[in-house]
């Protein structure tokens, strides 16, 4: 069963290198860390169309940490959203890949890239939703650093006052933002347990443990009348040793010989 | 102003279903009455600004209206990256109304003067600039903003507004409205400063000078035809808002004449100085305290039609 899950994240993780080596872009160790979540999330949990990207009930699925968009990007492509042949263009000069998560391409829900953004649309859309009685999810995936911004604390406050239960945010916790570890910056500490106490259901998982990322999401809401947070404890870089748990891997060049290198290592 | 807008709102909430009421814990005595008919349609997210902009947004994406209230900068400054990255980006169909623009709230300080908005705002591409003059055009704005598609700002006053309306109109965004004739000179306001234009326009005319005296409701898209005319027909142009100097209504004709080009007009800008109104007073006093009262407008005509 996980088998299918580590061949999409290796896809994925592949082509999000081979993005940022044609781009020259960073962010590589942000798109690493997430990387799992997206397979499973794509694999098994979204009900989204390729065929109908905006289907009125697909699943809304907000990436909040636009920065990582080509995670995204390559799901969408290997589920046949838009051409392989767009891949390589990301970054580049009349690109169809914006650096940033762009709602311009087919099967990206909503653009984000300035953090803090995700999670307050994500409360709206599932007013809109519990409103019209219609049964769709929405998910919201996170980083550290989106945690850090006030107005995501004030869609957190929001979003139990509502009792948002078709509401779930995953946070891809790495452990490291732009300029450090999170413990020297701005330490989230037990994100799970203090969300919790602001009216949340929440727990942790290993967020490169596909098992558990698939349980976690596989029944949601995890309680009724409550969102749902899943903290997924996760490492920066994951799949390239060289990259994992490394502040650089937020900013790091991908070069010819880091790309042949970092493919090796996650098997071509 | 605040009243008719919320009267007018509400009439047009019952007649569609998508329209939705999102506060920031502001509107007291006023937004009642849609919270009670509408309990489903009105959210208060509390004093979060963002959040207010960012629920809206996620509303307006699923097909909804979403109206977004509160005072002075509050919905706008404060979560200016929201408006932008969400709901100007996205074309997101939300109405961003301010109650008391200008320096409306003058007695509570310069954190509630709301005297640069329209440059920061008009400044964002998307969204279409709304700055009604009296209840009159309050009413037509609202019913304009609400039947539009697509992000506005609404820069509503507050209280005690004046007419200046005297006849029916047609309300269009882009389009003017001239509430006076004249050949002499032209000034072009926005909001409810204008009434002070009018009385300067009025006691001008007993001198002999013909001012016409146009309504820039809409600052974005501005109606750069009648400011071209305005220019070529009367060759003296005032502009009067109650904001800053910088980017309002005066840059958005200033502009509009050099884009031109060729135009034979002198202009004057009537605005405050490039500063923050830290002295106490009321909104009347503080027009006059600036120079901005009609006495001090009626001066510039004579002073544009000297020279």
């Amino acid at each position: 069963m996980t088998k299918k899950y580590k061949r999409f994240a290796d896809l994925i993780r592949k082509d999000c290198l081979r993005m940022c080596h044609i781009g020259g872009s960073g962010h590589i160790g942000s798109m690493l860390s997430s990387a799992d979540i997206v397979s499973v999330l794509y694999e098994s949990i979204l009900h989204v169309d390729p065929e109908n990207p905006k289907k009125i009930d697909r699943d809304r699925f907000i990436l909040s940490k636009g920065h990582a968009g080509a995670v995204v990007y390559a799901a969408l492509c290997e589920k046949g959203f838009f051409p392989r042949e767009w891949l390589p263009t990301y970054y580049g000069d009349d690109g169809k890949l914006m650096g940033h998560i762009s709602h311009y391409v087919p099967g990206v829900e909503y653009s984000t890239g300035s953090l803090g953004h995700g999670l307050g649309v994500c409360c709206g859309m599932a007013l809109a939703a519990r409103e019209a009685g219609e049964k769709h999810r929405i998910i919201c995936l996170m980083s550290d650093g989106d945690c850090n911004e006030g107005s995501t604390w004030e869609a957190i406050m929001f979003a139990a006052q509502q009792r948002l239960d078709n509401l779930t945010a995953i946070v891809d916790y790495n452990y490291i933002q732009a300029l450090g570890f999170t413990r020297d910056i701005i330490d989230l500490g037990d994100l799970s347990s203090k969300v919790k106490k602001f009216g949340w259901s929440t727990c942790d998982i290993d967020g490169h443990d596909y098992l558990e990322i698939e349980n976690s999401l596989s029944k949601l809401p995890h309680e009724k009348n409550k969102p749902t947070l899943i903290v997924a404890h996760t490492v920066k870089g994951k799949g390239v040793s060289f990259l994992e748990n490394t502040v650089a891997s937020h900013y790091a060049h991908i070069s010819d010989e880091v790309l042949a290198k970092a493919l090796k290592e996650i098997g071509e | 102003m605040r009243k008719i807008f919320n009267k007018t709102l509400l009439e047009i909430a019952r007649k569609d279903a998508r329209i939705h009421l999102v506060l920031a814990d502001i509107g007291y005595g006023e937004i009642e009455g849609f919270a009670k008919e509408f309990p489903d349609r009105y959210y208060n997210v509390g004093v979060a600004e963002q959040n207010m902009t960012a629920v809206a947004c996620g509303l307006a994406m699923e097909g909804n209206i979403c109206v977004t209230y509160s005072i002075a900068n509050f919905p706008t400054l404060r979560c200016l990256e929201q408006i932008r990255n969400d709901v100007c980006y996205h074309n997101a169909n939300v109405k961003i109304v301010i109650i008391g623009g200008g320096v409306s709230y003058g007695p509570l300080g310069v954190s509630h003067h709301s005297t640069e908005d329209i440059a920061i705002m008009r400044a964002l591409p998307n969204v279409v600039v709304l700055v009604p003059c009296d209840l009159q055009e309050a009413e037509s704005a609202t019913h304009a903003m609400m039947e539009y598609e697509g992000p506005v700002y609404y820069r509503c006053g507050y209280k005690n507004e004046r007419d200046i309306h005297h006849k029916p109109f047609k309300f269009e965004f882009g389009k003017s409205i001239t509430v006076e004739d004249g050949d002499d000179a032209t000034i072009i306001f926005c909001g409810p400063i204008g009434f002070e234009a009018q009385e300067a326009v009025i006691a001008a005319r007993k001198k002999g000078i013909n001012v016409r005296l146009i309504s820039m409701h809409t600052v974005k898209p501005i109606d750069r035809e009648a400011v071209i005319t305005a220019a070529k027909e009367t060759r003296k142009i005032i502009t009067v808002e109650e904001h800053n100097l910088s980017g309002g209504l005066g840059s958005a004709v200033a502009e509009v004449l050099v884009d031109e080009g060729n135009l034979d007009v002198k202009v004057k800008r009537m605005a405050f100085p490039d500063v923050y109104v830290h002295e106490v007073g009321s909104q009347e006093w503080l027009r006059s305290l600036y120079n901005m009262d009609a006495s001090a407008i009626e001066q510039e005509i004579y002073a544009i039609c000297r020279t």
